[in-house]
C-alpha cells in the first residue's frame, strides 16, 4: 500500500535521512520510535500535510510526485490521518468539521451527510452524534468523530498519530479493537505510537525509526524486547525497586480532607519518608487540582503538612521551603521559562544557588553542570534556551531543578514523563527512586499505568475528586478508574 | 541578544525605506534630506546639545516602560507618571529654602519626582493584582486623570498670576547644563546613563531581575517555583512609574528650573518607543532614546526642505517596523 523513502529537513537539521515505510494493504502497521525520531514527519508526508525534501513514495502501486503532493492530494487518494491533538475546528460541529475544505459549492447541504456520517459510524462500530459543536466531544469521542471523518472522506489508508495518549484505559482497548476490525474489512492502518503494549496488540507488522532512519523492520510474531532495543539502540536495564519504607516511617507529606472546588472533594492521603505513591486516574478527574493544592497554586479546604510541619495557609515559597518538591505537570506552562537559558531555568527561584539578592554566576554554572551531567541533558549546554531542547530533555531539567532542593522531604511529581521519550523516561523514574531512597515521599501522579505500576509501592485512584480505591494492578486500576468498580 | 539587534537593524532600515517615501512625497530627494539631517544635526552643537536632551528624558521613561514589558505588564501612563513627577519635582524644589545645598535639593527633588510616578504605578500594579483590573486599561485612563489633576493643583498652588508657569525652584536643585550650544542638554543625562546601568546590572544579575523576567516570560512557572507573583508586579509597576516620574530631572532641574503647563509632555508616550524599539532591554533603551532623539532634533534641522510633521510620523513607522520585525526574526530557525 505505502512504499516510502523520505528525506526532510528542518533549517539545517535532517529529521528524516531516506526513512523506509513499506506498509502491506489491509494490515496494521505500528511506526515507533522515540520523541524526535521522526515519526509524526514521516507519516506527515505520507498525508500530504508536510512537503518532503527528496525521496520517494509510491501508494498503492503508484509513484508520486512529492513535489505536488499536498492534503488535497492525498486525501483523494484516500489517505485519511487523525493527528495527535485532533484537527476538528471545536466551535463547528462535527457534521460541519467534515465538510470543511472538501464541500465546493457555496450552498452547504449538512443533513444527508450528517445521516451517512452517522450511519458509517454505525457499521464501523464508532457511534457519533454528528451535530455535537467538537468542543463539548470528550476527548475519545472527538477520536472517534474524526476516523469516522476520514473514512467518510473515502480513506482506504488511515493514519493515527498516537491516537492513545489522551484515552482511558477502557477506551483504548476499543479503539484498538476497532482497528483490527477496519483492517480486516480492508483498510489498511498506520499506528504512530509509542507504547509497546498496543503494539504487540494490535499491529501486523512493526517499523522501528531511530533518529529519522528506519532501523527495523518487524512482522509476525512480535518481540517486545527487542523492539524496544532498537528504539532506544540500547538495552534498557531493568531499574532496581525501591523497598518499601516501614510502616512507622515518619509522614513526608499528609493531605487531610484536602478539596478545591468542585474539582476535588476532601482527599485523605498520606505518603512517609520513603515511600513512592502513584495517584491514577483518567485525565480531568482532579489530579491536577490536588498537586496545585499542595504546591499551594490553589486555595484549598482542608489542611496539607510537609515532613510534619502544617503548610496549609502558607504560600509556595514557604512550602518549598519546608522541603516539598513541585513537578508541574505541562513543563511549557508552569514548568519552565523556555526564552530562558537552561541554567537560567535550573536555578529559577532557586535562592539557596543564586544567592539571595546578587546571582552567584559561578555557583550557576556549577550547580546547572552538575545537574546536566546527573540527568544527561543533550545537548550538554547550558548556555542553550529550554525552548530548544527536546521534550525529554525539558523534562530533565524540571526534574534537574526541583529534586535537587536542599531538605528534600515530600515531591510531588505530575505527570512526570508525559510526551517523554524511552531514555529520558529512565532517566527520571531513575532520579525520582533517588529521591525515595535517600528519605523523600514521592506522590506521583500519572495518566500512564505502566508508570505507576513500576515506580510505586501503592497505588490510589481518583475518579470524580474523590479517592475510590487502592489497587496494585492494571485490571483492577481501570476497573476503579471507570468507576465499574463497587 | 542577536536576533534583538536584527529586529531592531531590520525596523530601521525598512522605516527608512517608508521615510524616504514620506519625503519624495513632499518632493524632496530623500537622499539629500537624510544627509543634511545627519550633517547638520553633528556638525551644530546646539542640534547635538538637543539630540541629548531629548535622549535623556527618552531613556528614563524607555527604561520605565521597559521594565514593566519584562515583567509582561504594559504600562501605557508613562505619560501620567511623567506629568506627575514633573510637578512634584518642582514642587518640592519651589519649596525648599533659597539657601538648600545641591547635595540636600537635588536628591529630594529626584525623589519626589520618582515618589510621585512611583505612586501611580504602585497604585496600577495594585489594581491589576486585587482586582484584575487590566493595567492598559488603568495606566491609559490614569493619565487623564492625572494630567486633570495636575492642571487643577497648577491652578490653585503653583502657576503665578494670570500664566501657566510657576516659580523658580531653589538654585541648589537646578542641575547644571552641558553647555553644548546654548542647548538643553544637562547634567540629568548623566543619572540617566547611571540609572540604565544600574538596570541592567538588576536585571542580568540579581534574583529581582531573575525574578520579573520569569513573571514576564511564564507566570505559571514563576509561581510555581515560589516567587510570588503579585508582589513583584506591584513592585514592577511601581518602579517602572518610579523611572517615568524621574525624567523631570531633566525637565525640571536640568533645563526649565520651573513648573510649566505641559512640560515634558509626549515623552511619556515617546517612551513606548524607546522600550520596543531598544527590545527592553537597557543598553537598546538608552540606543532607541538616541535614535528618536535624532529623529526629533534632525528633523527640526532639515526643518527648511520637509515638513516637521515627517519626524513626527517617522517616529510612528519606526515603532510600525518593529512591531513588525520581531516575528519575521523570531520565525528565523
Amino acid at each position: 500500500m505505502i512504499e516510502a523513502a523520505l528525506t526532510k529537513r528542518y533549517g539545517g537539521r535532517e529529521v528524516l535521512r531516506a526513512a523506509k515505510l513499506e506498509v502491506a494493504a489491509g494490515s496494521v502497521h505500528a511506526l515507533v520510535g522515540e520523541n524526535g525520531a521522526g515519526k509524526s514527519t514521516l507519516v506527515k508526508i505520507v498525508a500530504g500535510i508536510v512537503r518532503a525534501d527528496g525521496g520517494t513514495l509510491a501508494i498503492g502501486g503508484k509513484r508520486i510526485d512529492l513535489a505536488r503532493w499536498d492534503r488535497v492530494a492525498a486525501r483523494a487518494a484516500g489517505i485519511g490521518i487523525v493527528q495527535q491533538h485532533g484537527a476538528f475546528a471545536g466551535t463547528l460541529s462535527v457534521v460541519e468539521n467534515a465538510v470543511l475544505g472538501v464541500e465546493r459549492g457555496p450552498i452547504l447541504e449538512l443533513a444527508p451527510v450528517a445521516r451517512a456520517l452517522a450511519e458509517l459510524g454505525e457499521r464501523v462500530g464508532l457511534p457519533i452524534d454528528p451535530w455535537v459543536r467538537a468542543n463539548e466531544l470528550p476527548l475519545g469521542a472527538a477520536q472517534r468523530a474524526e476516523i469516522v471523518t476520514a473514512l467518510h472522506h473515502g480513506a482506504k489508508l488511515l493514519v493515527l498519530d498516537e491516537p492513545t495518549a489522551v484515552l482511558a484505559p477502557v477506551e483504548v482497548d476499543g479503539l484498538l479493537a476497532t482497528l483490527r476490525r477496519l483492517a480486516r474489512e480492508g483498510t489498511t492502518i498506520v499506528l504512530v505510537t509509542h507504547k509497546l503494549d498496543e503494539v504487540r496488540q494490535v499491529a501486523d507488522a512493526v517499523t522501528v525509526l531511530r533518529a529519522g532512519e528506519s532501523v527495523a523492520r518487524f512482522a509476525g510474531e512480535l518481540d517486545i524486547r527487542v523492539i524496544a532495543r532498537a528504539m532506544v539502540g540500547a538495552e534498557l536495564p531493568e531499574p532496581a525497586r525501591v523497598e518499601a519504607p516501614r510502616d512507622d516511617a515518619a509522614p513526608a507529606l499528609e493531605c487531610i480532607g484536602v478539596g478545591v472546588g468542585a474539582a476535588l472533594a476532601g482527599v485523605d492521603l498520606a505518603v512517609r519518608r520513603g515511600e513512592l505513591v502513584g495517584v491514577a486516574g483518567v485525565d480531568g478527574n482532579g489530579q491536577r487540582e490536588l498537586a496545585l493544592a499542595i504546591a499551594g497554586l490553589a486555595p484549598h479546604a482542608g489542611r496539607v503538612r510537609i515532613a510534619g510541619r502544617d503548610v496549609s495557609a502558607e504560600p509556595p515559597a514557604r512550602r518549598l521551603a519546608a522541603g516539598l518538591a513541585y513537578v508541574p505537570e505541562d513543563r511549557h506552562h508552569g514548568g519552565l521559562v523556555l526564552d530562558a537559558s537552561v541554567a537560567d531555568n535550573l536555578a529559577l527561584g532557586r535562592r539557596d544557588v543564586t544567592g539571595a539578592f546578587r546571582i552567584d554566576r559561578a555557583r550557576v554554572a556549577r550547580f546547572a553542570a552538575e545537574r546536566i551531567a546527573e540527568l544527561d541533558v543533550r545537548p550538554p549546554d547550558s548556555a542553550a534556551l529550554a525552548r530548544e531542547l527536546s521534550g525529554g530533555n525539558q523534562q530533565k531539567l524540571v526534574i534537574g531543578r526541583e529534586l535537587s532542593r536542599p531538605s528534600l522531604a515530600a515531591v510531588v511529581a505530575a505527570q512526570p514523563t508525559r510526551g517523554v521519550d524511552l531514555g529520558a523516561v529512565a532517566r527520571i523514574h531513575d532520579r525520582l527512586r533517588a529521591a525515595a531512597r535517600a528519605g523523600a515521599g514521592v506522590l506521583v501522579i500519572s495518566a500512564d499505568l505502566d508508570e505507576l505500576l513500576v515506580l510505586c509501592h501503592r497505588i490510589v485512584v481518583l475518579l470524580r475528586g474523590r479517592i475510590v480505591g487502592t489497587a496494585g494492578e492494571r485490571a483492577a486500576l481501570g476497573a476503579l478508574m471507570t468507576g465499574a468498580a463497587r | 541578544m542577536k536576533r534583538e539587534l536584527e529586529a531592531a537593524a531590520i525596523a530601521l532600515l525598512a522605516s527608512l525605506a517608508v521615510g524616504s517615501l514620506l519625503v519624495l512625497a513632499a518632493g524632496q530627494s530623500p537622499g539629500h534630506v537624510w544627509w543634511q539631517m545627519l550633517v547638520r544635526t553633528c556638525s551644530s552643537e546646539y542640534d547635538l546639545g538637543q539630540l541629548l536632551y531629548k535622549a535623556t528624558a527618552l531613556t528614563f521613561t524607555g527604561l520605565g516602560v521597559a521594565l514593566a514589558l519584562d515583567a509582561g505588564l504594559f504600562n501605557i501612563g508613562a505619560e501620567g507618571q511623567l506629568a506627575a513627577g514633573v510637578l512634584a519635582c518642582a514642587m518640592v524644589g519651589t519649596a525648599l529654602p533659597e539657601g538648600t545645598p545641591a547635595i540636600v535639593a537635588i536628591p529630594a527633588c529626584a525623589l519626589a519626582a520618582a515618589a510621585a510616578g512611583g505612586a501611580i504605578g504602585a497604585l496600577i500594579g495594585a489594581l491589576r493584582v486585587a482586582r484584575g483590573a487590566h493595567e492598559v486599561i488603568t495606566s491609559i485612563m490614569l493619565n487623564a486623570i492625572v494630567a486633570g489633576i495636575a492642571l487643577w493643583i497648577g491652578n490653585q498652588y503653583v502657576f503665578a498670576n494670570g500664566t501657566t508657569t510657576g516659580r523658580a525652584i531653589a538654585p541648589g536643585a537646578q542641575l547644571p547644563g552641558l553647555g553644548l550650544g546654548g542647548s538643553a542638554a544637562n547634567a540629568a543625562l548623566v543619572l540617566a546613563l547611571a540609572v540604565a546601568g544600574a538596570m541592567w546590572w538588576l536585571r542580568a544579575r540579581t534574583t529581582w531581575g531573575q525574578a520579573w523576567r520569569a513573571v514576564g516570560s511564564d507566570r505559571e512557572a514563576a509561581r510555581s517555583v515560589g516567587i510570588a507573583v503579585s508582589r513583584v508586579q506591584v513592585l514592577v509597576m511601581t518602579g517602572s512609574g518610579a523611572l517615568c516620574g524621574l525624567a523631570a530631572t531633566s525637565f525640571v532641574l536640568g533645563h526649565k528650573h520651573a513648573y510649566e503647563q505641559g512640560l515634558g509632555t509626549g515623552t511619556g508616550f515617546l517612551g513606548i518607543s524607546a522600550a520596543l524599539l531598544g527590545r527592553v532591554h537597557p543598553v537598546g533603551v538608552v540606543a532607541a532614546a538616541l535614535v528618536l532623539g535624532f529623529l526629533s532634533s534632525g528633523g527640526l534641522a532639515v526643518g527648511d526642505l520637509v515638513p516637521k510633521e515627517l519626524t513626527e510620523m517617522l517616529q510612528g513607522v519606526v515603532v510600525l517596523a518593529i512591531a513588525a520585525a520581531v516575528p519575521i526574526v523570531r520565525r528565523a530557525p
